[in-house]
């Protein structure tokens, strides 16, 4: 059997922040998922899927709170939690940069269409996260701790 | 005029491990497992859900003669990053996708998506060991 490319183990961590995002994930499990070393793993996902461990978390944590927001009457505390975060002020300040305004603001512009179409949650998931030109923060590059510190 | 689809191509990363995925953990039946050595050991590998004789999965592998070995290595890298399957590279019905994803689960199927309600349904999404992402659907009465 040939060996599996190691790009199918960066999948599988992926994976894991696609279905755990609501969960403090940090970068040592990430690694463990990916079968490589903490260190190794952050430059092979960037160099894989063009964005970092800590940009790919956010933005799938941004696309889950913005479908809570379109599609149940959770207040944004509730929802900051929902997604993983602890700080309301952090999870405020990184939706209003990533999707242009702030959580009320995107609630009241989105009415709950989708809900109305067959399309497969997998497919809204995978349209809806937002870019990652949108996710930079204060230092613009996601550091090795960077995914501890939005637990 | 077109009448139905029999066949539809899966890239798979090894033919092997995917005849053993596919089988022993989704349950489907083989349909032709025939290896022409004339051509260059060429295998001709399909599987099926047993309910639905008429349709047939192509269990293929991305390499030469038919594709060029570049073409076939950026083939196996998307396949890899989960990139060939889009929202999903099959969608499957179930009666009872809640039993259908405890019973999968229970043979080593990763899920990528627990089972959720939705307007049209309930779903839920596995991958195969190869990268492909296929969902499991069981429509709204």
């Amino acid at each position: 059997m040939p060996p599996v490319p190691s790009d199918r183990h960066l999948l599988r961590a992926r994976d894991v922040i696609d279905v755990r995002y609501a969960e403090p994930l940090d970068l040592d499990a990430l690694a463990r998922a990916a079968c490589v070393s903490r260190w190794h793993f952050v430059r092979s996902f960037h160099r894989a899927f063009g964005e970092t461990p800590h940009q790919y978390l956010l933005t799938r944590r941004m696309e889950r709170a913005a479908a809570l927001l379109r599609t149940t009457d959770h207040s944004v505390a509730r929802i900051c939690a929902e997604v993983g975060l602890t700080s309301v002020g952090s999870f405020t300040s990184s939706f209003k940069r990533i999707h242009g305004c702030p959580p009320t603001a995107y609630r009241r512009a989105h009415p709950p269409a989708t809900d109305l179409a067959p399309i497969p949650s997998c497919a809204l998931m995978a349209w809806m996260r937002p870019r990652s030109r949108a996710t930079s923060e204060k230092t613009g590059r996601a550091t090795a701790g960077s995914v501890a510190a939005v637990r | 005029m077109l009448k139905r689809v029999s066949h539809v191509n899966v890239w798979v990363h090894d033919q092997d491990e995917a005849l053993a995925f596919y089988t022993e953990k989704l349950g489907f039946e083989v349909r032709e497992d025939v290896t022409l050595e004339e051509f260059e050991g060429f295998r001709w590998l399909t599987v099926g859900p047993a309910g639905q004789p008429e349709v047939s999965l192509i269990l293929s592998v991305p390499g030469p003669p038919p594709l060029d070995p570049d073409v076939a290595q950026r083939l196996s890298g998307m396949l890899a990053r989960g990139e060939l399957s889009g929202a999903g590279a099959m969608i499957f019905n179930s009666d009872d996708v809640q039993a259908t994803y405890e019973d999968l689960t229970d043979r080593g199927v990763e899920f990528i998506q627990e089972p959720m309600e939705r307007p049209y349904g309930i779903d839920a999404a596995f991958r195969d060991p190869s990268g492909n992402s296929f969902r499991i659907m069981q429509p709204a009465p």
